[in-house]
């Protein structure tokens, strides 16, 4: 397609989207009519926001002291010498406020919507860190705060939900379809399109209708700035690695994005293999999917053979999504990122292996990322700097690694 | 070549009249009964039929046409079997324009080439995929139109002035004015409201106009019958057949009658309007 050529011909991987949104095949606008008119003023609002000095000043302002960033890089000692090979290096998204890296896109898209006056802000969650995020924003900016949710997720991850409900925001359980994250931003852009006028739809990853993709991805990017300059700092070079775990894919695109064009670096991204990827119940869209046209953009998902979307599974309910955002989809395409997989399993004992080795619980998302850290580190050489995103801490999780456990004892009595 | 869709708002037009146009999503709430509906709909007063295609994803729908597609769905609905229901319709009637209105991920993996064509085979006169908007249409609107199909593109009330001439730019048929900024089957329309965004629609086109999303009753089709060419009900449409079912979600010997009875009020409605207006 037009884009691969032309971003390839500048010899560049960080030139898209075109002025259509589109990466390659993938991203567009694919939206109701109803809904074009805003995505377009939200995209001048945010090129207007870019270029206006003092919006990056004082988002910079808020990053440092509200959301406590620059977050560590931690060299994990311990996880190295039990590996065998590469230096491991946690980027420490999860000493953000909040607990993860979904802040970090929130804010910016809370200071855009106050600029554009926009007074009701609605977004989805699925594993409610996005939503925890958002409600807090609202709360620190006194905007009132609609949280879509499907009611399976609000089930399963009770404390955020508490978490959201004491932040003021009103929680929103969704029952349609297969009651997940998917079905949750199917509701929140009901409600946007029913609320044209004065609400801010939030969106939590790097997906959706142009120009939230590349949009998420900006805000996001400060996670791979600062990565650089610490490892700049630590070792007097760029990392050789980056890893992430990917389900809409925001923590990695932030991770990855700053470094695409450094020739000599590997990347992964780790899909959820929920049972295994043979099983048909995973959320790895790129290993098992296809492309296809949902929720504003072309990517890749899982679907039937006749183009009906199907449901998503993992342990982790931030990868329980059936598709994946589109620059990750045309990363793939063009070979720049490598795409691989964790199960349920192997992300349980990764986050068991990081708790008792290094003393941090990692929430089940980036669990995915260190299961394959675990392989990969050890295949490389001493002086190999790999670097993998902690997105967000485990307290959330803590319910459902029990209740995994319980059951995995009882099934081999 | 005069189509189906052109010929049919040509003879409202000389009657003096809106015409109805009904929604119902094709196997809904299984393939027989959806089809013995479909044969049914134009004796009943349907002057043109959107028959939905359903998605597991309806982003732009309410809770009854939601409800609708998830019984197709769950009772086998496929898209072929939903070109299949089309040609057993058109073998018994040449005259009644059918669009198929959905989602764009079904079309774009049958692929697009090959569900135009076995459409134009199956006797489809016009698509409205809703999740398509002009800005991404070059990729199913030209092969379409080539084929003989209409793009019916939907105007909403955030259609401004300056993106009006874009969006009828390359639509066909008629436009679809979505009369209210929401889903389908929730909020009432306004009707004055409607009737100010209609005229300026007409400004820009000579294309007959069909207004939708939230019409229910019989009062609101006769009194959009005065602003427009055709009246759209959909979510009524699929809520009757909703209410006609048994405990387990199946058709009973209820369903045509209390749907098929529902159309003919409507149209007598939009009948009566009409000669009204003549008087």
């Amino acid at each position: 397609m037009s884009t691969v050529t032309n971003t390839r011909a500048q010899n560049t991987y960080r030139g898209g989207p075109d002025e259509n949104g589109h990466f390659g095949l993938f991203g567009g606008r694919f939206v109701a009519e109803t809904l074009m008119p805003l995505i377009l003023d939200l995209e001048q609002a945010y090129t207007d926001a870019k270029a206006d000095p003092s919006f990056q000043t004082e988002m910079d302002g808020h990053l440092a002291t509200y959301v406590g960033r620059p977050s560590p890089l931690y060299f994990a000692e311990r996880l190295t010498e039990h590996c065998g090979g590469a230096k491991i290096y946690f980027k420490r998204e999860e000493l953000n406020h909040t607990g993860a890296h979904k802040v970090n896109n929130v804010l910016g898209q809370i200071m855009l919507a106050l600029r554009m006056g926009k007074t009701r802000i609605i977004a989805e969650t699925g594993a409610g860190m996005h939503g925890v995020a958002t409600a807090t924003l609202c709360a620190k900016f006194g905007l009132p705060c609609i949280i879509y949710m499907g009611s399976v997720d609000v089930a399963r991850q009770k404390p955020n939900v508490l978490r959201m409900k004491i932040l003021g925001a009103e929680i929103r359980a969704v029952e349609s379809g297969s009651k997940t994250l998917k079905d949750a931003m199917n509701e929140a852009l009901r409600d946007w399109v029913a609320n044209v006028h004065d609400t801010f739809y939030c969106i939590g990853t790097v997906a959706g209708p142009h120009p939230y993709p590349a949009m998420v991805r900006d805000f996001q990017s400060v996670i791979g700035r600062e990565t650089r300059e610490q490892m700049l700092a630590a070792e007097g070079r760029l990392p050789d690695s980056l890893i992430a775990c990917i389900g809409g894919g925001s923590n990695a695109m932030g991770l990855f994005h700053p470094f695409l064009d450094e020739p000599g670096i590997e990347i992964y991204g780790v899909e959820a293999a929920g049972h295994g990827l043979d099983s048909g119940q995973h959320a790895a869209s790129i290993a098992g999917g296809r492309p296809g046209v949902l929720h504003g953009n072309r990517t890749y998902l899982l679907m039937d053979e006749d183009g009906q979307i199907e449901e998503a599974h993992s342990i982790s309910a931030g990868l329980d999504y059936p598709g994946i955002g589109p620059e990750h989809a045309w990363l793939n395409d063009v070979g720049r990122v490598e795409f691989l997989s964790a199960t349920d399993d192997e992300a349980v004992a990764a986050f068991q292996l990081c708790s008792k080795l290094e003393g941090i619980i990692p929430a089940l998302e980036p669990a995915h990322a260190l299961a394959r850290v675990i392989d990969i580190a050890a295949k490389k050489p001493k002086d190999h700097l790999m670097v993998v995103n902690v997105s967000g801490r485990g307290d959330k999780d803590l319910d459902s690694v029990a209740s995994y456990l319980d059951a995995q004892t009882r099934g081999a009595n | 070549m005069v189509t189906r869709i052109d010929k049919t708002f040509a003879a409202l037009k000389r009657q003096g009249r809106a015409g109805l146009v009904t929604f119902i999503t094709a196997g809904d709430p299984d393939y027989d009964t959806s089809l013995a509906m479909l044969k049914g709909l134009p004796a009943a007063g349907a002057t043109v039929i959107e028959l939905g295609m359903p998605f597991s994803d309806p982003m732009a729908d309410g809770p009854a046409i939601q409800a609708s597609s998830q019984r197709a769905l769950r009772a086998g609905q496929t898209m072929k079997k939903t070109l299949s229901m089309v040609r057993e319709f058109r073998a018994e009637d040449d005259t009644t324009p059918i669009v198929l209105m959905g989602y764009y991920n079904p079309i774009y993996v049958y692929p697009v080439d090959r569900f135009i064509a076995d459409a134009v085979d199956a006797g489809v006169d016009g698509l409205i995929v809703v999740d398509v908007p002009p800005e991404e249409d070059e990729e199913l609107r030209p092969a379409a139109n080539a084929g003989g199909l209409d793009v019916i593109r939907l105007a909403t009330p955030t259609t401004d002035a300056k993106r009006l001439p874009a969006v009828l730019a390359n639509t066909s048929g008629f436009v679809y004015y979505v009369s209210i900024a929401g889903i389908t089957g929730t909020a009432a329309p306004d009707i004055a409201a409607v009737g100010a965004h209609v005229g300026r629609i007409k400004a820009h086109t000579d294309l007959p106009i069909a207004v939708g999303f939230g019409v229910k009753t019989e009062q609101q089709v006769s009194e959009l019958a005065g602003i427009a060419e055709g009246v759209v009900v959909g979510s009524a449409l699929v809520s009757a057949i909703a209410e006609s079912l048994d405990a387990g979600g199946k058709a009973t010997a209820k369903t045509k009658p209390h749907l098929l009875g529902l159309v003919e009020r409507l149209s007598a409605a939009l009948r009566h309007e009409a000669e009204a207006a003549a008087v």
